[in-house]
């Protein structure tokens, strides 16, 4: 596709379509939109976003996306700092936020351990997570992980890394179907997933 | 359950058709490439939502038209009558309704109108690598445990992970070993459920298929379908720590039910080598007709079945006792493609079976 009548649009739908999920045709019709809007709106835009990519900060008790060195859950006094719940991202954290019914911090991954996509249990945020327990604060690790063969081994990778730690290991319910992602759970079943979780050992199969 | 009544438009060669059929036997007659394959396969998409033939949906929407529609009527029980859809706008994803309502995983579908296809290419069963048995026996055995079809596609993303973890080993030169368990548990867990399934199934299988090879070939052969596996007096767990490093020198693993095979026998020799053509024909419509009487047992009501051309190179003889075993009450809606004419009217003629037949030309049929 070379028949843009300008360059400066070219390179603004090329931009856009490197964004996941956006095709070409899709990037013109948003490009052909900003142009449509006020120019104030479209700086407001992009001012937004360029903000957001520089001062961005990951939490670095917890590695979560936030505005300070510390965010808000971990910087709340009235969390309980001794439960730890793993979440794959930021999206799993919002879920069970948004439940209501879990008082304790997290501890986001960035991801779970995948050979085929190249990563491996280094490749994500574990060592931070065995710091902490080794350092004799935490009392419960609550696994919430996508129930994925990925998540799962992550799971017991885990698992095998802190089992010899005097702590409790527990896994949310897997009341969801198989391959549903954390996001997609509704909140009420999730609550009681918080809620009934089970210790790691009994999810195991025999 | 049987299918009452097939429209179809624009599929395949067929430009439109409007077909009620008998409870029973149907049969299409008419020469090579006139299509009266084409009609089974629509009635196979509505049970699989896709073709036997070609995967390529869009392939299967007739030339310079832009879209295939084929409805099918089924009746269950007296009470009951479902209405399932598939439409095709070329290049579009297709739309498969049960009445008229949209399915959003068609996966959903699979299993609720069971089907059996007997088709010549079940002779690749017999001659193509071990592959194609596995998968044969998987889609049995998945149609009525979506647990075991969970388990095998988590087993292959483990095996796929696994692999691409040796392969790094072997490139970067380095090794982990708490990397490489973590997976070699999730084979074991999930391969050992596997094996046993595919065991058992096997198990309960044969007798079955030993039955119709002995009515179809009046039971002067002796076969045997043996089930081939590694993890037979093996525990997955000790194969794959011996396995280990044959498994890093390959840079993929060696051990596991990926390798499981089915043996085919004939008087105690393997099939392939030593069966006839026409001893090779009988024992594959048996397996698919011992898959239909499997498939009836734990549904409880009978799939159709489809045969598409299989009885060129059969001897009348065998022909007919198909036929004869088809119509009775143990089977129950029945399609027949055949070119000739003659052979089926000379079968009906000593059968007094209710039947349909109908002859194909051109896309066109009467
Ligand atoms: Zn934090």
């Amino acid at each position: 596709m070379n028949s843009y009548s300008s360059k400066l649009l070219e390179n603004a739908v090329n931009e856009l379509a490197k964004l996941p999920g956006i095709g070409r045709k899709t990037a013109l019709r948003l490009a052909l939109h900003l142009l449509k809007e006020d120019i104030e709106q479209v700086e407001a835009f992009s001012r937004a976003i360029t903000k957001m990519r520089n001062e961005v900060r990951f939490c670095q008790e917890c590695h979560n996306i936030s505005d300070l060195d510390i965010c808000e859950i971990c910087s709340n006094l009235k969390r309980k700092k001794s439960i730890i719940c793993v979440v794959e991202d930021i999206r799993d954290v919002m879920a069970i936020e948004n439940t209501g019914q879990y008082h304790g911090v997290y501890h986001i991954l960035g991801g779970v351990i995948s050979p085929m996509d190249g990563i491996g249990p280094a490749d994500i945020n574990i060592i931070t997570l065995e710091n902490k327990v080794a350092k004799q604060e935490v009392e419960e690790i609550i696994l919430a992980l996508p129930t994925t063969i990925e998540g799962d081994t992550t799971n017991f990778y885990l698992f095998k890394k802190l089992k010899n730690y005097n702590i409790n290991i527990s896994i949310i319910a897997r009341g969801v179907a198989i391959g549903d992602e954390l996001e997609y759970t509704d909140e009420i079943t999730l609550g009681r997933s918080i809620l009934n979780r089970m210790p790691y050992e009994h999810s195991l199969k025999k | 359950m049987y299918l009452k009544r097939l429209t179809l438009n624009n599929f395949k060669n067929c430009t439109e058709a409007d077909l009620s059929f008998s409870e029973k036997i149907n049969c299409f007659i008419g020469n090579n490439g006139t299509g009266k394959t084409n009609i089974l396969d629509a009635i196979y998409y509505l049970s699989f939502c896709k073709s036997y033939f070609n995967q390529i949906d869009n392939q299967n929407i007739k030339h310079e038209t832009s879209f295939f529609a084929i409805h099918g009527y089924y009746v269950k029980n007296s009470k009951q009558q479902d209405t399932i859809s598939c439409t095709l706008q070329r290049n579009q994803k297709k739309q498969f309704r049960l009445h008229k309502k949209l399915y959003h995983r068609l996966a959903d579908h699979i299993g609720l109108f069971p089907l059996v296809m007997v088709s010549p290419y079940d002779r690749d069963l017999i001659n193509e690598g071990s592959e194609l048995r596995r998968k044969y026996i998987d889609s049995v055995i998945s149609q009525f445990d979506k647990v075991y079809l969970d388990d095998l596609i988590n087993y292959n993303k483990a095996l796929s992970h696994r692999n691409a973890l040796l392969k790094y080993f072997a490139v970067n030169r380095t090794f982990d070993k708490a990397s490489l368990e973590i997976w070699d548990e999730q084979l074991v867990n999930l391969g050992q459920g596997i094996f046993e399934k595919r065991h058992k199934f096997i198990k309960s299988f044969t007798p079955i298929f030993q039955e119709y090879f002995n009515f179809i070939s009046d039971g002067k052969e002796q076969v045997a379908i043996k089930y081939e596996s590694q993890l037979k007096g093996n525990d997955l767990k000790s194969l794959l720590a011996q396995a280990i490093g044959k498994d890093r020198m390959f840079g993929h693993t060696t051990v596991g039910i990926h390798k499981d095979d089915l043996l085919f026998s004939i008087g105690g020799y393997p099939l392939k080598k030593f069966g006839s053509q026409g001893q090779q024909k009988s024992f594959v419509i048996s397996v698919k007709l011992a898959q239909f009487e499997y498939t009836k047992n734990i549904k409880g009501f009978k799939p159709v079945l489809l045969f598409d051309d299989i009885f060129d190179k059969l001897d009348e003889i065998r022909v007919k006792q198909i036929v004869k075993l088809v119509s009775e009450n143990s089977f129950g809606q029945v399609f027949i493609t055949d070119t000739q004419k003659e052979r089926i009217d000379k079968i009906f003629l000593s059968l007094n079976i209710d039947h349909k037949i109908f002859s194909v030309d051109d896309g066109e049929v009467k």
